[in-house]
């Protein structure tokens, strides 16, 4: 019984065909390892990065109940305010040089619309001097935009301004 | 026949390979264990590296630049061939994929094998991008930043992820537990994963064979002292990275979120994912009439039960009451409808009940051994010429009877492992000249191993074998995939001339011997 194979039967070419595949297989690995480069920001560039956590005012102040409504309630529920849950969406802007680069409503997530809001926005922007301003609306209850930060910044090429919020002092740029 | 042009070109990839490797060590053929192999090196060098690294914010990217420039000729190439071996097993895998599908051996049956296959690449992927985190240099940080704008498109998180990566925020036990995923949890998710890839499975090889296993990693530590990997500059999260040396075999999808939301880039991976699982039912195929067991004729014997390459049968205790101990079951929802058991039971042989229908103790409804034999009457029944050929084929390889001629026949099988030795016997004793025999590729069977069985059977090494008395110079074993015929056909016609040559020498040798007997008669 005969079995007949394939492949070269020279010992030293059929290495060769080897040592050139495996060349290729890692000329693959090595080019795709680092290869084509990803250029993330341009040398003259930086960014503005705006991150925090907040959750805007309740939609309606809390109510004082009367002694009737409270007499109707269980006793061990008979709290003196009712404060209804759902807070006010989240409106916020931001400019640079005048023109507005970031402009987001956010709704309270949540069953009851109750949740806090986190913002996250990053926009590349040339390096250098500008004017810088930014805005946000988290209550219903006010008229307008009821936080605002004007400012003028200078960056350095390829570094971050970051913006924040803290509800005691506003909007604070890092 | 027309081959659809994807598998043309696995084809032509797969004669290349054979042409400089064989059969034996052809990559193609070995992609599922070249990636256990290279999981082996990952592990190995991982266990290296992990003792000189510092899991902590400050000391990671240092740690790093210490393996890597201080230890280069030793820790650094362990880097290195880690690195390197975990791009090598996406192009593996990657190559696995494309030839499962390339050769239809996705749908059907298989569809378990491809589905488990598709969290193995979601581990793999992912295991990759938590690895590029723990240098914490520019790319981790690009990186991290990628990612938690990635999970913070999905809406059921809270979507805070991003702000711990903003100056000041992260903290070592952000860093500790992508080290902990890392280490320790993604590579048991992808241990386990790949226990359920294989698992329909039997005789499963985790091991390449030793020449590949040695090329490979002569090859990864050539590449690791020519080109060692490099860290970025390390990570601060108050500037911007301004140019990554990407590692497009893992983070390909990031440059994506310069240009889309984390949402877009989701909805793009989920829908390849989808598609990728449910390529199986894309359109829905069936296998043909699953493997069928006749008790009447089964003594449990256990050898279909050995060479099952899907594991779909079982033994048990006997339930007919006959003297035999054991019996063999088929579990119709792992049976590959190859047929591999007909041609192991050493019930299905043709020389038996040679007036009744020939039964045998485990078969296929679709083409019994019943048919087969009366397929071979047939056929060499139809040959003319004075050297007859007889070519049992399978119906993944060549189809056989694109070689028939006035003295040459071809009978289909579903596979050539459902070919009982004495089958080849029977046709040799009934009339045939010779019998050539092909299957697929060698060490590429549509069903695992029907052709190795073949092989082993025919030399004698594997139950049932072919006997003695079955003259071998008459016999070929062929592997051939349609593209393969032009030279199939040429060994088809050198076995036709050594079968001339053998036959005139026999009449020759029966010529003389008679002479000398009359001869010796007449001196009488």
């Amino acid at each position: 019984m005969s079995c007949l194979s394939e492949g070269v039967n020279n010992k030293f070419v059929r290495y060769l065909l080897q040592a050139f595949n495996y060349t290729i297989f890692m000329g693959l690995v090595w080019y795709f390892a680092t290869s084509p480069a990803v250029r993330v920001i341009e040398d003259d560039e930086a960014m503005i990065t705006v991150a925090f956590g907040h959750a805007g005012e309740t939609r309606a102040e809390c109510r004082k109940l009367s002694q009737e409504e409270l007499l109707k309630l269980p006793p061990n529920m008979r709290k003196p305010e009712d404060c209804p849950r759902e807070r006010s969406p989240i409106i916020i802007e931001a400019m640079l040089d005048g023109e507005i680069i970031y402009s987001e409503t956010r709704l309270p997530p949540g069953i009851f619309n109750d949740g806090g809001v986190n913002i996250y926005f990053n926009s590349k922007i040339p390096a250098g001097k500008h004017s810088f301003k930014i805005k946000m609306d988290d209550s219903v209850r006010k008229q307008g935009f009821n936080h605002t930060l004007e400012q003028e910044i200078n960056i350095d090429p390829a570094h971050i301004l970051l913006v924040e919020f803290d509800p005691l002092s506003g909007f604070i740029l890092k | 026949m027309l081959v659809n042009p994807v598998k043309r070109v696995y084809l032509a990839l797969e004669s290349w390979f054979n042409l400089s490797f064989g059969t034996e060590w052809n990559p193609l053929y070995h992609l599922g264990t070249l990636s256990f192999f290279l999981f082996w090196v990952i592990l190995v060098t991982g266990i290296y590296l992990f003792i000189p690294f510092h899991g902590s914010l400050a000391g990671a990217h240092a740690s790093v630049e210490y393996i890597t420039h201080e230890q280069w000729y030793a820790a650094g190439v362990m880097r290195s061939l880690h690195r390197y071996a975990s791009d090598a097993v996406v192009i593996t895998v990657l190559l696995h994929m494309f030839k499962e599908f390339a050769s239809s051996r996705y749908f059907g049956f298989r569809w378990f094998s491809w589905v488990t296959g598709v969290p193995n690449l979601w581990t793999i992927v992912t295991l990759g991008i938590t690895g590029y985190w723990l240098v914490w240099d520019e790319l981790a940080q690009y990186v991290a930043v990628g990612s938690a704008q990635l999970m913070d498109a999905i809406p059921l998180l809270s979507g805070a992820m991003t702000r711990n990566f903003v100056a000041g925020e992260m903290t070592d036990r952000f860093f500790i537990l992508i080290e902990f995923l890392h280490l320790l949890g993604q590579p048991l998710a992808l241990a386990f994963f790949l226990w359920l890839h294989v698992k329909r499975l039997s005789d499963v090889k985790i091991n390449p064979p030793r020449g590949l296993a040695i090329g490979t990693l002569v090859a990864l530590t050539a590449l690791s002292l020519a080109k060692p990997a490099l860290s970025h500059a390390p990570a601060d999260l108050s500037t911007v990275p301004q140019v990554i040396q990407l590692d497009w075999f893992y983070l390909n999808i990031y440059p994506l979120l310069d240009i889309w939301t984390g949402g877009q880039v989701w909805i793009l991976v989920l829908a390849i994912t989808w598609i990728i699982t449910l390529m199986p039912w894309l359109p829905p195929r069936k296998d043909g009439p699953k493997a069928v067991v006749d008790l009447e004729h089964c003594n449990g014997c256990e050898l279909c039960f050995d060479d099952c390459p899907f594991d779909a049968i079982s033994v048990q205790a006997r339930t007919d009451g006959r003297k035999f101990e054991k019996e063999v079951i088929v579990d119709p929802a792992l049976c590959a409808a190859c047929g591999i058991c007909a041609g192991s039971c050493p019930s299905s042989n043709p020389f038996r009940s040679r007036k009744e229908e020939l039964k045998t103790g485990i078969d296929m409804p679709q083409l019994p051994v019943d048919k087969m034999r009366s397929q071979t009457d047939e056929a060499i029944a139809s040959l003319e010429g004075d050297i007859k050929i007889l070519i049992y084929g399978c119906n993944h390889g060549l189809n056989v009877n694109r070689l028939d001629s006035s003295d040459t026949k071809g009978v289909r099988l579903i596979c050539s492992g459902m070919l009982p030795p004495t089958l080849v016997e029977y046709a040799l004793k009934n009339g045939a000249d010779g019998v050539l025999v092909t299957g697929c590729r060698h060490n590429d069977c549509f069903y695992r191993f029907g052709n190795r069985w073949v092989k082993q059977r025919f030399a004698g090494e594997r139950k049932p074998i072919l006997r003695g008395r079955a003259d071998r110079d008459r016999i070929r074993v062929h592997g051939g995939a349609e593209p393969d015929k032009n030279r199939i056909e040429k060994d088809l016609n050198t076995f036709r001339a050594d079968l001339l040559k053998k036959k005139q020498a026999e009449a020759l040798a029966e010529n003389s011997a008679e002479q000398d007997e009359a001869s010796q008669e007449g001196g009488r």
